[in-house]
């Protein structure tokens, strides 16, 4: 029960916030030059007047802007995200359509930055100064300052060109028609190299976390008490000093999960996955405001929904935070 | 090795496809083709772009396609007549063909598509069809298209095999055409049925094995993978993913990378028909360039032989005029040409009583490339640069698709503008459009410049109508010179698109449109 009113506290104090992303989205889009029609001429490589006009009447660009905006404003509160120009059909499918990619690459890229961020951490503060810790920093420093691009990029070039190990890109393999249990591996086969792209840069972030949270423990009283009542020492490092450790990796997952919906963008490019990122690009470039604004929201929730998750979290972790 | 033997390699690979042509053709097997771009639509009786062609273009037919030679030749039309005064024509169709739904495809639907797509909606073909009345179906078989004024049999073949796809009447007369659920779901006659659209990911179209060319297609199946990166698209060919990548989709430094593995063919070979120039648009709101020698100074301040050499490759030369060398009909030769010359262009200026001020600036002008294709971006430098030799300052500024369209040709706010123009098979139907006056504001690729010209806008109404070829081509010489002595825009630059295959693929680029074509006949190796 405390959950549910702490869950709706939340998503209350988070409306406004909403709102105010919905709202400034729309009038920042409006100050772009151009609208959804000049990109579909652009697309189609030319068109007369008379076709502007009549496809500017079809997606209702005709109306002013305050009324194009109370439209989807009342819309939003019926919860209809509105029909989608690029796509011909309704937002909310376009995105669910799009969601599995990018929750399986978010999910997937922030387990592993996670768990092998949370691992090197731990082996670097345990050899502190010495040679593992210093190949780990580096190592940690190089894949914090690789653009994801660039890595993408030279992993299909080693692993799927020359050593054709992996494939270059996409969501399964469309011309086999695989289906059940195959097809899931299949697609996991696919992510293995998104999921790495994206991951490096942040388990380069836990990494360093980690080293510097698990030092400042290790440098407390309470190890010390630990040490002289004889505990060994992996014991010591599991059960007392990683969990103090772990709360501030724990804000951290809160504070990425919007920058990883950001960083996909370019991940979904290089491996042509089919994601949020992807498609939230295509929206700007074809100005599709309800596509966009739908994605804005999605997204939002989705952060929403992690940092709830977050708080959650902490109280498992530290009892004094729940009380 | 230099760019220069890269692509004679090339050419003489080519030397050895009739030896290819020998091979006995295997049927079954999957084509993965690189799709750059997602679509709104994939029907190509209402809209007109390589975009769509290169998915609709399988599934849907037109009445003509373009032969080996370039000839129009019979698809869903037989033959075809026009009366002596040029204001009916008649087609005979293909008996026996069905829709993928099982319907039987006649006249009906040609009438159908005809007036309510290609003449209400379809890009280029409402200006093509403009004068078009009705289409009378005396029996299931024949369609006469009724004109209000002369249509030339000539302009009206080489457009269809682009401007003339047929799609089917039963499934589009109930509701709106525009949100028509077949418009993604395309329903036609052609090699392969559709299947399925993901977006984002991949379009599939299966074998129609019931199709009217017996025996055909040798293709289980077409995909077509998404893939908007270029990197990641030539990686994909790379690791045989993607066995073809249409329309210059790739990065013209992987063009040089791939020439030379002999996996792979890059080539403009298919693409004859879509042949593209480069522009410089003037805006004649601006005093400055509205003075005849301030533009031709600037034509003449280009090294364009250099910026081709450098930066483009083999795959474009220095054009002439708006219409391209390709078109063999009405391409012109000795028409007035600005080669490089700086002494030239600074005497002009001069003369224009532009003198050199403070640091050697005379004045400063903006310029909008357009957001497609990595040479518009690469000339916009070069030209950046090539006109400081000469005293005048440029500032670049770039949009993306939407806000540069809107802001050439609705808002008229720039100076110089660059980008292409796309020739489509006769200067009526793509090109004459840029030079005539009257344009209603915010028609893109028209003449927005603030240029009107009454001497050329007769030359180009005459043309539209003019039934005699020799005629029509001398009026054609007549506009280009026009053209090139007002300059109101220039085009320097003739680019054919480039197409990279994996050379599994047999009885490829055998006609002049054939990344847009059936694709009926193609077929892969193991």
């Amino acid at each position: 029960m405390r959950i549910v009113s702490l869950a709706a506290k939340r998503l209350a104090a988070s409306l406004p916030t909403l709102l105010l992303i919905l709202v400034g989205i729309f009038c920042l889009l409006q100050f772009a030059p151009g609208d959804t029609v000049d990109a579909m001429l652009a697309q189609m490589g030319g068109g007369d007047a008379a076709i502007a006009a009549d496809l500017r009447r079809f997606y209702g660009l005709d109306l002013s802007v305050a009324e194009q905006l109370t439209r989807y404003l009342w819309r939003l509160v019926r919860l209809d995200l509105g029909f989608s120009a690029i796509y011909g059909k309704p937002v909310a499918t376009v995105i669910l359509e799009r969601l599995p990619a990018t929750l399986s690459l978010m999910g997937a890229s922030l387990s592993f930055a996670f768990a092998a961020g949370m691992a090197l951490g731990v082996i670097a503060a345990r050899r502190v100064n010495r040679w593992p810790d210093t190949l780990i920093s580096t190592l940690g420093l190089i894949f914090y300052a690789t653009p994801s691009f660039w890595f993408g990029l030279m992993a299909i070039v080693l692993f799927s060109v020359h050593l054709q190990w992996l494939p270059a890109g996409g969501f399964g393999d469309v011309a086999m028609g695989y289906t059940g249990a195959r097809r899931v591996l299949d697609i996991a086969w696919h992510l293995v190299l998104p999921t790495l792209t994206l991951g490096l840069i942040f388990l380069a972030i836990y990494l360093r976390i980690m080293r510097a949270s698990m030092l400042e423990v290790l440098s407390l009283d309470f190890v010390r008490t630990a040490r002289a009542k004889g505990l060994r020492e992996t014991r010591l490092i599991t059960r007392h000093v990683l969990r103090n450790a772990l709360l501030p990796m724990v804000t951290l997952i809160g504070l990425q999960a919007g920058t990883m919906l950001g960083g996909a963008v370019v991940v979904e490019s290089v491996f042509s996955l089919p994601g949020l990122g992807r498609l939230a690009y295509e929206s700007v470039v074809q100005r599709d405001l309800n596509t966009l604004l739908g994605i804005v929201f999605v997204s939002a929730l989705l952060v929403i929904a992690v940092n709830f998750l977050v708080d959650m979290l902490y109280a498992r972790l530290d009892p004094r935070i729940g009380a | 090795m230099n760019r220069r033997e890269t692509f004679l390699l090339v050419g003489s690979s080519l030397v050895s496809v009739p030896a290819i042509a020998q091979e006995t053709p295997r049927r079954g097997g999957v084509m993965t083709v690189h799709f750059s771009t997602e679509q709104r639509i994939l029907n190509p009786s209402l809209q007109a772009s390589t975009g769509v062609y290169i998915v609709g273009g399988k599934i849907q037919e037109a009445l003509v396609d373009l032969d080996a030679a370039g000839n129009p030749t019979p698809v869903l039309a037989e033959s075809w007549e026009s009366s002596a005064d040029g204001k009916s024509i008649t087609f005979k169709l293909r008996a026996g063909v069905t829709w993928h739904d099982g319907k039987p495809f006649t006249s009906a639907d040609v009438a159908f598509t005809a007036m309510e797509m290609w003449k209400k909606i379809l890009n280029y073909g409402t200006a093509l069809q403009l004068f078009l009345t009705a289409v009378d179906t005396p029996d299931p078989l024949t369609a006469i298209f009724r004109y209000e004024r002369p249509m030339p049999l000539g302009l009206l073949l080489r457009a269809l095999p682009d401007l003339g796809y047929i799609s089917p009447k039963h499934i589009y007369e109930t509701g709106d055409i525009r949100q028509n659920p077949a418009n993604t779901a395309p329903i036609g006659t052609g090699p392969f049925k559709f299947v399925q659209y993901e977006r984002g990911q991949f379009i599939i179209a299966d074998r129609n094995t019931n199709y009217w060319r017996p025996n055909l297609p040798y293709l289980d199946r077409v995909v077509w993978r998404v893939v908007g990166d270029r990197a990641a698209a030539a990686a994909q060919m790379e690791a045989g993913q993607i066995l073809f990548s249409p329309y210059s989709a790739l990065a013209i430094s992987d063009f040089q990378r791939l020439a030379r593995d002999p996996r792979f063919e890059v080539t403009t070979r298919g693409n004859e028909g879509n042949a593209r120039t480069n522009t410089l648009e003037f805006n004649f709101r601006n005093p400055i360039l509205a003075d005849i020698r301030v533009r031709k100074a600037l034509a003449h301040a280009l090294n364009i032989p250099f910026f081709i050499e450098n930066f483009l490759g083999s795959f474009a030369k220095p054009g002439t005029g708006p219409i391209p060398s390709v078109s063999t009909d009405y391409y012109p030769a000795g028409m007035p040409q600005y080669p490089f010359d700086v002494a030239a262009a600074n005497r002009l200026l001069d003369e224009a009583g532009h003198r050199r001020g403070a640091g050697g600036v005379r004045f400063s002008l903006r310029l909008h490339p357009a957001p497609w294709g990595e040479d518009i971006s690469l000339f916009a430098t070069f030209m950046q640069q090539s006109f400081a030799q000469i005293g005048v300052r440029i500032e670049i500024v770039r949009l993306d698709a939407a806000g540069w369209l809107r802001t050439i040709y609705n808002d008229h706010n720039f100076d110089l503008a660059s980008g292409w123009h796309q020739y489509r098979s006769d200067p009526a139907v793509s090109t004459t459009v840029w030079y005539r006056s009257g344009s209603p504001v915010g028609a893109p690729w028209t003449n927005q410049w603030g240029w009107n010209d009454p001497t050329i806008d007769q030359i180009i109404d005459n043309a539209a109508t003019e039934l005699d070829v020799p005629r029509r081509r001398a009026l054609y010489a007549d506009f280009v010179r026009r053209a090139q002595t007002e300059l109101p825009l220039w085009m320097p630059i003739e680019q054919i698109f480039v197409s990279v295959f994996n050379k599994r693929l047999r009885n490829v680029a055998n006609n002049p449109r054939w990344a847009s074509s059936s694709w009926h006949d193609t077929w892969l190796a193991n």
